[in-house]
């Protein structure tokens, strides 16, 4: 009895309330988005404001449940609860029935599931079991392989069996954890400098230099790659030679090309690779020269991010699905298409924009109700919020979101053991992964990619698999003045 | 708690959360509250708002006969999203609308492209087809279900109870760019008033639209009425006008000038109301109706005796011997001569302007104006304008020439009726002094110069209608009110007074009764009638004489007054003066009893003569 009051008066309540804040405000928004003119109380349990009401009120009880049992197991049991998560996986796509193209949910008697919204979980207690091993220090990217295959592991099979990108790309939330636990930021850099030169790329590829053969997309990506290894070198590694070196030898590759297209015309996309290639070699020969570490970082910069640029285009076109590939050229403004894969960002941007400063008050939005927006009490619920409670609202939702990812990392720094302190930032990555696609999507700022937003998008699935995320990390959290310094 | 070398890392990662929000919460700002154009777009897509077009106002003439009434007419609409997104069966819409696949894609082509339809919108109606009868959209109005996207809508044209008074009335097109941009009110689609009647008075009779909002979802399906229908609108129904023309009488006017070029003006003098206008060539103004409009339009357009050109306002003839009237009056009134005052003639040996009437010598101004006797307004002009004894560009023969001139534009020659509802009015003209300072140099002119003017001939210039206004001037022994269509009180107030005291008209009322007893209308005086006229055959540089003929009738209470203008006919005492007198006579007995004459006349094509 005593320990179970102290476990209560341990959990934090601030993580409880915003919790049942966000999942309450959720609620409303999903009966305000489907509110059409036949009037359904929200208390219809046939619908799905009233359906989602039960979900909440289960999710609690499960917290309550998680809150009661001892929070030791996740430690113990953690690789079981994994290899069983993987299991369920696999034999999700053979069970599953396909919908819109994806095989992740299964009928459980009336009910849907979708698994992979519990693997995240899952995931996040193997990858804190296994980072919080007694001795385990990142100091170099081999001591993350292990991490990786972890992450990786259901990273793939939701990928590729179940054909769910977007859940996918949720793994990828756990690089920030790893980040925090000493992986270099340069790995995180690395992704960031990609994803720009991704964009630019694909952006201007069919674009032709306006003065011979050769495309903008290429030329620019290049002329970055060499501004950004330029900018390592005077800014992280001070040195002045290997500086000039790399401009002047790019300057030179760009003049003689120019100079030679007088009168021959030149490929410009092989004198940006020459260039990267004749950096790349001087940064090589420095390297081996000063024998220091962070030389060798910059040629496999310069070599990745090459190899990377030439072949974007290729996987652009032939690894991405068509669907895919349509939502990012749209994106990027390349196509325009305002009827077609377009349609449902533009129409959320209305949606959201209608609702100006104030909104137009709940269950009073005519783009959600009304359909134009897609998935609108799902993937697109924002979009009600927008449209309904205004700029106040909606800000206020994303200062919400910010306020409990703040608190998680807050309460990550709080603890006293490295499996907790992992986890809660395996919590707080994967909640900052979510907001930020989701509603980035909805804001027309990132591609479509379907994941719900936590707490708020209708669905059982979805938000217990955020409540048992969030209430381990409670319950491990109220148990944290039982344990010792670490 | 737990220290460690990347416990700063913390910061870092809760930076990046502040970031990627403070970004969102910038692109909200932007979208929700500096862009304001999503408002809209957000409306037009989940409003529907269907228009709904007033009936417009009706026409009547002066006795409350319905001229111009509505006719419902049908046009399909297609919003092309729709009928994309589904399986339409192409073929079957043809048939239903009984057009074939060839007339289907050239609709389509020109609907969808912006160049032509500068309102087009995938997501909106567009007009499809338009101006269909009953009985050409009765089996797709069965089968429309069939059809996604695809709507009827009723509008309605005009609708003419007889076949006449087409310049006066005018027509009803569709509008254009320009009347978009001068008033909001118009949409594309939308009908106004593009001629006559129809224009002048079109924000009366056009009424106002009606909306009504309606909530649709997505696949366009009607939810309901937006805010229950308090933003909706009900259409209001045009204004009916009941115009001054008297029917019958505008029915035979246009009969008797079927076959020639001319015009027919009357006007009642007492109120200015004008009883019928005619301008010939005219056309049926059903033709302008509907499907047919632009076609026939245009082939009005291109016809060689411009039919679209309203003469009776817009056709300037010298005014010749009608203008006579109006000499006679200024010598009255200027004292130059008495109504005893004769003055000698030698028929065909008179000079410098021969007579070319067989009439006894000397004549008083009575006979003068009977016999319409060149000699003697020569003589009076002249002795008017050189009263003095000065001529030649001298100051006192420049003042006479002004006075005459004042007078004769008292009786509403030479500039257009203001503050009425005839538009497109061409001014006529009346020589100024420094038309002729200009033409013969300071001094280089005098009476003898311009004797033309002293027989209505030379440089002045007036229109049927300023013809018929001086008629009714002379009719109201002095005055005359602005003419107009109107039948509205307000318009009878714009009363102008001529230079000319009222005692000065009983001998030209007298010297205008004796030109149908005696003069050169004498052939088509209808005695009972009292009618009072002036002749005209005005010299036409360009061929033919043009035959005129002012008159009213009847002379001790006059009730329509009269000016008649036929190109190229010869003379006004053969062609015109017959033509007034029958209608006077319809106007103001109600029928013809001169049937012979009318059928002849009626039957006598000039055109081409």
């Amino acid at each position: 009895m005593n320990k179970n009051r102290s476990i209560i008066s341990g959990l934090d309540w601030w993580t409880i309330g915003l919790f049942l804040v966000i999942s309450i405000f959720g609620w409303l928004n999903i009966y305000g988005s489907s509110f059409t003119f036949e009037q359904t109380s929200i208390w219809d349990f046939s619908h799905r404001a009233g359906k989602q009401f039960i979900w909440i009120m289960t999710a609690l009880a499960m917290g309550t449940i998680i809150v009661a049992v001892e929070e030791k197991i996740y430690d113990i049991l953690g690789y079981i609860f994994y290899g069983v998560m993987i299991v369920l996986l696999l034999i999700t796509p053979l069970l599953a029935r396909d919908i819109n193209g994806s095989l992740s949910w299964i009928n459980i008697g009336s009910v849907s599931l979708q698994p992979a919204e519990f693997a995240k979980c899952f995931t996040a207690i193997a990858v804190a079991k296994y980072m919080s091993r007694y001795g385990y220090r990142v100091r170099d990217l081999r001591d993350l392989f292990v991490p990786f295959a972890i992450i990786g592991v259901p990273l793939l099979i939701i990928m590729v069996a179940q054909r769910d990108t977007g859940s996918a790309l949720v793994f990828l939330s756990f690089l920030l954890v790893f980040y925090r636990e000493g992986m270099s930021g340069y790995v995180l850099l690395w992704g960031v400098i990609s994803i720009l030169l991704f964009v630019v790329v694909i952006r201007f590829c069919e674009v032709a230099v306006p003065w011979g053969i050769g495309n903008v997309g290429i030329l620019v990506s290049s002329l970055l790659i060499e501004a950004i290894t330029v900018g390592l070198l005077i800014y992280k590694e001070k040195d002045i030679r290997a500086t000039i070196m790399i401009a002047i030898s790019t300057i030179a590759i760009f003049a003689i090309g120019l100079i030679m297209n007088i009168w021959v015309k030149v490929n410009f996309n092989y004198v940006s690779l020459a260039s990267l290639i004749m950096s790349a070699i001087i940064m090589l020969f420095f390297a081996f020269r000063q024998r220091r570490r962070s030389s060798w970082w910059i040629v496999a910069f310069i070599v990745v991010e090459t190899v990377l640029c030439q072949g974007f285009d290729a996987a652009f076109n032939k690894v991405l699905q068509p669907h895919q590939r349509t939502r990012i050229e749209v994106l990027l403004g390349i196509k325009d298409d305002p009827t077609g894969a377009g349609y449902n960002v533009n129409q959320s941007k209305i949606a959201i924009g209608s609702g100006q400063f104030l909104g137009k008050g709940w269950t009073k939005g005519t783009q959600t109700a009304l359909k134009f927006v897609p998935e609108q009490d799902t993937d697109f619920i924002f979009c009600t919020v927008g449209e309904e409670w205004g700029f106040v609202g909606s800000a206020g939702l994303l200062l919400l979101y910010l306020a409990l990812i703040l608190r998680i990392i807050y309460l990550a720094e709080r603890q006293r053991d490295r499996f907790s302190m992992i986890y809660a930032y395996c919590v707080a990555s994967i909640l900052l992964m979510h907001v930020t696609i989701n509603i980035g999507m909805v804001l027309g700022l990132l591609p479509v990619i379907g994941i719900p937003l936590p707490f708020f998008s209708y669905g059982g699935s979805s938000l217990w698999g955020f409540t048992l995320l969030l209430f381990i990390l409670l319950r491990l959290d109220a148990a944290r003045i039982n344990k010792l310094h670490a | 708690m737990i220290n460690d070398q990347y416990y700063n890392r913390k910061h870092i990662i809760a930076g990046i959360a502040i970031v990627i929000v403070v970004v969102y919460i910038i692109r909200l700002f932007s979208l929700q509250i500096i862009d304001q154009s999503t408002k809209e777009k957000a409306d037009n897509n989940a409003q529907l708002r269907q228009t709904i077009y007033p009936a417009r106002g009706l026409i009547y003439d002066r006795n409350g006969e319905l001229l111009v009434s509505n006719q419902p007419i049908y046009e399909v609409t297609m919003i092309v999203n729709e009928q994309k997104k589904k399986y339409f069966d192409t073929i079957g819409f043809c048939n239903a609308l009984r057009m074939d696949s060839a007339e289907f894609g050239m609709r389509m082509r020109n609907m969808t492209d912006r160049k032509k339809n500068r309102g087009y919108s995938s997501y909106k109606p567009q007009v499809f087809i338009q101006n269909l009868q009953q009985k050409e959209i009765a089996r797709l109005q069965q089968e429309k279900y069939k059809y996604p996207g695809i709507d009827i809508r009723i509008r309605t044209v005009r609708d003419y109870t007889y076949p006449i008074a087409s310049h006066i009335l005018g027509g009803v097109g569709k509008v254009n760019y320009n009347d978009m941009e001068k008033d909001p009110y118009y949409t594309a689609d939308d009908y106004s008033g593009r001629e006559g009647i129809e224009r002048t008075y079109e924000k009366a009779l056009r009424g106002e639209k009606g909306v009504e909002i309606l909530i649709r979802d997505a696949r366009g399906r009607i939810q309901g009425k937006y805010l229950d229908g308090a933003l909706d609108r009900e259409a209001i129904t045009g204004t009916d006008l009941h115009l001054s023309i008297d029917r019958s009488t505008q029915e035979v006017a246009e009969k008797l000038l079927k076959g020639k070029i001319g015009s027919v003006v009357a006007i009642e003098p007492k109120t200015g109301e004008i009883l019928a206008m005619v301008s010939a060539p005219y056309w049926d103004p059903r033709k302008l109706v509907g499907q047919e409009r632009s076609k026939n339009y245009q082939a009005l357009l291109k016809n060689k005796n411009k039919p679209l050109m309203n003469r009776a306002i817009q056709a300037q003839y010298a005014p010749g011997s009608t203008f006579k009237v109006i000499e006679a009056l200024i010598g009255l009134q200027e004292g130059i001569i008495t109504t005893h005052t004769q003055y000698p003639c030698n028929g065909q040996e008179s000079t410098p302007i021969k007579c070319t009437h067989d009439h006894g010598s000397p004549v008083t101004v009575k006979e003068a104006i009977s016999q319409s006797c060149n000699p003697y307004f020569w003589a009076l002009f002249k002795d008017f304008l050189q009263q003095d004894g000065y001529q030649d560009g001298h100051v006192l023969f420049k003042e006479h020439f002004e006075t005459w001139r004042t007078v004769v534009t008292s009786f509403g020659l030479g500039s257009r009726f203001e503050n009425t509802d005839i538009q497109n009015q061409a001014k006529g003209y009346v020589p100024t002094v420094a038309f002729y300072n200009k033409a013969y140099g300071n001094k280089g002119w005098k009476a003898i110069t311009i004797r033309s003017l002293a027989i209505g001939q030379g440089e002045l210039l007036a229109t049927p209608l300023q013809l018929a206004n001086q008629a009714a001037a002379i009719a109201n022994k002095g005055y005359y009110i602005t003419p107009h269509f109107n039948r509205h009180d307000s318009m009878k107030l714009d009363v102008h007074n001529t230079l000319i005291d009222k005692k000065h008209f009983q001998v030209v009322h007298q010297g205008m009764l004796d030109v149908m007893i005696e003069g050169t209308g004498k052939f088509y005086n209808v005695p009972e009638l009292h009618i009072c006229g002036k002749t005209g055959t005005v010299q036409n540089p360009h061929g033919k004489d043009h035959a005129l003929f002012i008159g009213f009738a009847p002379q001790e209470d006059p009730q329509i007054a009269i000016a008649v203008a036929i190109e190229n006919a010869g003379f006004g005492s053969t062609w015109a003066c017959p033509i007034a007198t029958l209608v006077m006579e319809q106007y103001l007995t109600g029928q013809i009893n001169r049937t012979d004459l009318f059928y002849q006349l009626a039957n006598t094509s000039l055109i081409g003569q």
